[in-house]
């Protein structure tokens, strides 16, 4: 026998003097000044935490593209159509943003679209029912569509992506059933689901575009004095105060030209304020409530969150509810637009014009990452695209090809930049 | 390691079908007392720290806190009364930083909203009373080491001041900077007056923080020791049954070829 050891001599036996907390040396920390803020960026962008630069430079090239070839494409009025034509694809796609980051995915929200929109005109101009009753009952039926894919998902545990496929199958059935026949259901003239789209704030005051754009950055900089205020009464690192001031000033000059650019046409389009509003709620949900945490924490690991008190079922039924209730919403306004509930709405390339356009704005496709940001910013991207090569009378083909170039470089840069932030020790 | 225990097992007996996983178990665990749990695979450790962490009941016996007889049917009843678990995979959600993954599931409110502020305090807190370096609290938990991730993990179960960890081989994946690290953690957690359930494989780890070694084989005690006086042949014999298996056999072997030469 060998000799019995004693606890003296036992490999790996801990330190008699405890680590004293504090930094790692080998921690990067940031220096004072503009010149830490440059260093710690240009740190973030070599390992791969591009945000929304990629989008933006993107959206800044198809500007200066589109406008040197047509001469026109900056206009007051090309510009208000375009923020008009993203509400419809913008709002499905703001649903799209929840579910990729729940890590699954909804093949159905084009046909939840559709049957909405069939719902809620033949209500109101077949059956004569109320055009709010209809409009809200066609958002419940909506909802109940998304129900049911979050049930079968969560709590039978058939693949997201084949309950989806199966909706998208079903939900389009029942919109050519409602609609019967005669098809093609023309909107209540200047009812409510006629009026979403023309509709300009005060009737094109100018007054409501300058007071969102004063109002926004201000909110903005208040807000985050009030947390820098707090952090440092609570002995934290705050975000300096140079720092948020540059940020407001990026965002102020981005809404005062928006602004401007708007009131040179129509004013304010009721469509814009609804997508940015739902944006910017949905938003706030995700980064600032409890239930955007859970969702997040189900999106990076399913069972961490379960052991952790989550209810994943739950999470994963409403972010199903959410996003066909989004997609209804989304349906209402593509009704509005062409004027008519008809067999093809939310048909095509909807669905895939919404997912191109989450993805393209950054949120990742392998779940747990995204903002809802990026649902505005890459269907700004897609509609400038679009309406840049109407104006330029390309073929539809063509279109097709360039959007789905896009879209492909997006996947391609989603990719890498995970494979850096990998390397670079983030996910 | 003074006073009551803190939990106390009883007869624990706990079938799965036609398998008998546990018979007739006693355990005790005392406030600030490391208590190593080891066996073989298949010996019922696992089940075992089921129990107590509520994800299985108990067939028969009694378990009892602070001498107070209760049933765990649940794991919310075992959090409830102050039993953490970390099990081996440290279910971290990598997309999440340490904060957020530290609150998981309790996160502080303000108005109904996340409180960042007052988590992130209550974490720096936590984090540097157990002498914790963590580079940055809002770094994603993926950027972290084995050993680091794993050091988040057992935070995490501290943050509901519990007066029990169960720690489900804290030591299994890492490297030797990194096992010292986690078992420093283990050392400080008896300092704080908890109880601490360590199942591990490592007998060296064991040795190094357990105060008491309960060994399991076949889904019966097989004897409790304390660490102080009780050699590492006398646990590995408890640990494998009885004289007569191959671990003694290799050694009398080589006892055996000593003496030859």
């Amino acid at each position: 026998m060998t000799t019995p050891s004693t606890p003296a001599d036992t490999p790996a036996a801990p330190g008699a003097d405890p680590v004293a907390p504090g930094a790692d040396p080998r921690l990067h920390t940031r220096a004072a000044g503009p010149a830490g803020y440059l260093d710690a960026a240009r740190r973030r962008l070599a390992a791969g935490e591009l945000g929304s630069l990629p989008v933006v430079v993107g959206l800044i090239l198809i500007a200066v593209i589109f406008q040197s070839v047509t001469g026109h494409f900056l206009q007051a009025d090309n510009l208000t159509n375009i923020t008009r034509f993203i509400a419809g694809p913008g709002l499905i796609a703001v649903g799209v943003v929840f579910v990729l980051i729940l890590g699954e995915i909804d093949l159905s929200l084009g046909s939840v679209a559709g049957a909405s929109a069939a719902l809620a005109a033949v209500l109101a101009v077949r059956q004569g029912v109320n055009e709010w009753i209809a409009v809200l009952a066609a958002l419940a039926a909506a909802t109940v569509m998304g129900l049911l894919h979050g049930l079968f998902f969560a709590r039978v545990g058939v693949p997201a992506f084949v309950v989806t496929l199966a909706g998208m199958l079903t939900w389009s059935g029942l919109q050519e059933y409602v609609l019967g026949d005669l098809g093609t259901v023309n909107n209540r003239h200047g009812g409510l689901i006629a009026t979403l789209d023309t509709t300009f704030l005060g009737d094109g005051d100018i007054a409501y575009a300058w007071a969102l754009a004063v109002l926004a950055p201000a909110l903005y900089l208040l807000a985050h004095l009030r947390t820098a205020r707090r952090r440092t009464a609570a002995g934290l690192t705050a975000r300096p105060t140079a720092d948020t001031a540059i940020r407001t000033g990026a965002l102020a000059v981005l809404t005062l030209a928006t602004a401007y650019a708007l009131n040179q046409d129509r004013g304010l389009p009721l469509p814009l304020v609804v997508l940015v509003g739902v944006v910017v709620l949905t938003d706030f949900v995700l980064r600032r409530t409890p239930y955007g945490r859970q969702i997040f924490a189900v999106g990076g690991g399913v069972e961490a969150a379960r052991r952790a008190g989550v209810n994943v079922a739950r999470v994963r039924i409403s972010v199903f509810m959410l996003s066909a209730f989004l997609a209804g919403l989304g349906g209402l306004f593509y009704a509005s637009q062409q004027g008519s509930a008809d067999k093809q709405l939310g048909g095509g390339n909807v669905l895939m014009n919404a997912i191109a356009a989450a993805v393209i704005g950054g949120t990742s496709l392998f779940g747990g990452r995204g903002k809802t940001w990026s649902a505005l910013l890459g269907i700004l991207v897609i509609q400038s695209i679009t309406t840049g090569l109407d104006m330029v009378h390309a073929a539809q083909a063509i279109q097709y090809m360039i959007t789905g170039a896009v879209l492909l470089a997006a996947v391609v840069l989603d990719s890498l930049s995970r494979r850096t932030r990998t390397a670079g020790g983030r996910t | 390691m003074t006073g009551a225990p803190v939990l106390q097992l009883r007869s624990v007996s706990k079938r799965f079908g036609a398998v008998q996983a546990l018979t007739d178990v006693d355990l005790d665990v005392h406030p600030g007392e490391v208590l190593a749990l080891v066996g073989d695979n298949g010996a019922g450790k696992s089940t075992l720290v089921k129990t107590i962490a509520g994800v299985h009941p108990v067939d028969e016996g009694t378990i009892t806190w602070h001498g107070r007889p209760v049933r765990l049917t649940r794991p919310q009843d075992a959090q409830a009364l102050g039993i953490a678990t970390v099990y081996q995979d440290l279910a971290l959600c990598d997309n999440l930083d340490v904060i957020a993954n530290l609150f998981l599931g309790r996160e502080k409110r303000r108005r109904g909203l996340l409180d960042e502020v007052a988590m992130e305090q209550r974490a720096r807190e936590l984090l540097n009373t157990l002498a914790i370096r963590i580079p940055d609290v809002r770094t994603p938990v993926a950027a972290l080491s084995g050993g680091q991730r794993q050091v988040v993990a057992i935070a995490r179960a501290l943050v509901g001041e519990p007066a029990l960890v169960i720690l489900d081989e804290p030591t299994a994946a890492l490297g030797v900077e990194q096992t010292a690290q986690v078992l420093d953690l283990v050392e400080r957690l008896r300092e704080r007056g908890l109880g601490v359930i360590l199942v591990s494989h490592n007998m060296a780890d064991v040795r190094a923080v357990a105060d008491t070694v309960a060994v399991l084989r076949l889904g019966r005690n097989n004897g409790v020791f304390p660490v102080a006086g009780t050699t590492q042949e006398q646990i590995v014999s408890a640990i494998t049954g009885a004289t007569d298996n191959a671990h003694a056999r290799r050694q009398a072997r080589h006892t055996e070829e000593e003496d030859a030469a």
